[in-house]
């Protein structure tokens, strides 16, 4: 292939329609690329662990417990996501702790930037159900959120607007497709080509409370059972989610419901009476320092290791995935201080 | 230090549990210079043994591993969970948890005692966390454990040693059986107060995996546990209640 050619001439396949590959795909498309996206699963759905994700888009809360580099990624995405997926609900995202951790709260505070304290009043002001709950919190007011699967099939509509199809139950491996150019956006799957891969299992709960209502995501932090609560609109409520190093990819462990379920029972005694929707459990992929990467070997580009930070970070992997396909010199592997 | 024919030479033990990342993990426990880690089986998919990926990173650093049986509630639970443990990674030491109390996370001294007697039986060599009571301890050493690791303050409580006359005391009872503060420790100075005491080591987790740099306090707890065990063998002196000047007053010109 050569660079001095129309780019449109260029054929390149994405493997893999989660958040990372279909992303991915709309920014190449988006360049007036030839993409197609190619997925083993029968449609948009659970085979992705994409499915399951929270689907906050707060880059300032993550800095609060990971590396720096995911919240200077993560800031990026949320114009993306705006830009395209009106869906994407900007009402910030409200921290808070009960009083006998309110430490937790001082020091979530200090690693991170971008917010204001909230005091009793401040808090029934913006989450009205959440009055005379929490005496002290933190309001990060730029931080977004979106529901991941109305937001995948978003990306695949605009993908289908600008003739990009995806093909369904076509399992396929990166040396087997015939492209000029191949995105790896397996996933854990990837890691035959990336054996450093490994899952990491997070395990969520979908509620429908008819008496609790919140506008935006609202953490609750714990020293040992921190939870996210997240507004799907119509009184539904995802509830997020655990961490273990194990790759059961379910079904959802008793001891993890009752931590996840009784932390959303100690946000409001009122979700004691929502139902419960769903339970899922699957498998983050992470690499061994938890960061993403983008790397080329060939005519492969793989872009993995998105760990629980997929819908925050895959715009931002995908234009770099989409720089490294249109740059021939590209062949190093970007390893995370390179984000910077 | 010699735990159960183990020749040790650090004295500070790390937990695994809560890092940003295995990368960190990895960095911490080398800065820490642990030879020593804990690995809980129950939170990490025991059952299934589905934290392999995990686990083999773990075994993959050629460090010591101490399973635990952290999150047990009960002594069956501790005692499978024991026997799991051996099996994975081929090592007869047990760190033996069975926490009575969910708040605080203290131990069930009675089902502690329980379950180590029945793991002494099985050939176990089990490193207790317990309380700082003389009577349990004495009846932990009649199970057969050899080591002995009582709290300083509750699990990840960051408190360091909350009960000072008691583990004094139990210093003093016990000369000779290794002795380890396991739990409650959030600063080096805590590590330090714990050496100092004559302690045979430290065992801690949270404050090293949460602190904001991990592999930066990892370091600053190896340099604390030197410290404190290096005064500890200078024979510190003791506290009075006088001044002691460090220069002779008698006979000195008076310059008022």
């Amino acid at each position: 292939m050569s660079r001095s050619s129309s780019s449109a001439v260029l054929r390149v396949t994405v493997i893999g329609a989660g958040v990372a590959g279909l992303t991915t795909a709309l920014v190449l498309a988006e360049r007036g690329i030839a993409v197609e996206v190619v997925e083993r699963n029968a449609g948009l759905g659970p085979g992705s662990c994409s499915w399951h994700a929270g689907g906050m888009l707060a880059p300032w809360c993550e800095m609060a417990s990971t590396e720096a580099i995911v919240g200077r990624l993560g800031v990026q995405s949320i114009a993306w996501w705006r830009e395209r997926f009106p869906g994407t609900v900007s009402e910030g995202t409200l921290v808070v702790a009960p009083a006998r951790d309110l430490v937790e709260l001082d020091r979530f505070a200090r690693r991170t930037e971008r917010y204001n304290w909230l005091d009793e009043a401040g808090i029934a002001a913006l989450e009205p159900d959440l009055a005379d709950r929490f005496r002290k919190g933190l309001y990060f007011p730029d931080e977004a959120h979106l529901d991941p699967r109305l937001a995948l099939a978003a990306l695949a509509e605009r993908l289908a607007s600008l003739g990009v199809a995806i093909r369904f139950e076509t399992d396929i491996l990166p040396e087997a497709a015939t492209a000029d150019l191949v995105f790896d956006c397996r996933g854990l799957s990837g890691r035959t080509d990336m054996p450093a891969l490994r899952g990491v299992c997070g395990e969520m709960a979908m509620i429908r409370s008819r008496s609790f209502a919140l506008s935006r995501p609202v953490r609750l932090l714990h020293p040992r059972l921190p939870l996210y609560v997240v507004p799907r609109g119509e009184g539904v409520f995802m509830l997020g989610a655990t961490m273990l190093e194990s790759e059961a990819r379910g079904p959802v462990s008793v001891r993890s419901m009752l931590e996840l379920l009784g932390a959303a029972f100690a946000l409001h005694p009122a979700l004691g009476e929502a139902e419960i929707l769903e339970l899922g459990a699957d498998l983050r992929p992470a690499l061994p320092d938890n960061l993403p990467r983008v790397e080329r070997a060939g005519r492969v580009i793989r872009v993995n290791g998105l760990f629980r930070h997929g819908f925050l970070l895959a715009p931002v992997l995908a234009q770099i995935a989409a720089g490294a396909a249109l740059d021939p010199h590209f062949n190093t592997e970007l390893a995370h201080a390179n984000f910077a | 230090m010699d735990f159960y024919g183990v020749e040790l030479s650090s004295r500070l033990l790390l937990g695994t549990a809560r890092y940003p990342s295995p990368k960190i993990l990895e960095a911490a426990i080398r800065a820490s210079r642990a030879e020593i880690v804990t690995v809980s089986l129950r939170r990490e998919g025991g059952e299934q043994r589905a934290g392999q990926a995990f686990w083999s990173f773990i075994r993959e650093l050629g460090v010591r591993i101490l399973p635990n049986t952290a999150g047990c509630h009960s002594v069956k639970e501790a005692v499978s969970t024991a026997h799991m443990a051996r099996e994975l990674f081929g090592t007869t030491w047990i760190k033996l948890e069975v926490i009575g109390e969910a708040d605080t996370l203290q131990p069930d001294v009675f089902g502690l005692v329980e379950a180590a007697r029945i793991l002494a039986e099985d050939g176990f060599d089990i490193f207790p966390y317990t309380t700082e009571d003389l009577v349990v301890a004495e009846r932990l050493l009649e199970a057969g454990c050899r080591v002995l690791m009582p709290w300083g303050a509750p699990i990840g409580s960051a408190r360091g040693l909350n009960n000072l006359f008691g583990l004094r005391a139990m210093r003093a009872h016990f000369p000779d059986v290794p002795l380890v503060i396991d739990a409650g420790l959030g600063l080096p100075s805590h590590a330090a107060a714990a050496m100092e005491l004559g302690y045979d080591a430290v065992l801690l987790n949270t404050a090293v995996a949460e602190a904001g740099d991990p592999v930066r306090m990892a370091e600053a707890f190896a340099l604390a546990v030197e410290a404190g065990r290096m005064a500890h063998a200078a024979s510190p002196m003791e506290p009075r209640d006088m001044a002691a000047p460090s220069t002779p007053v008698v006979g000195k010109a008076q310059l008022t």
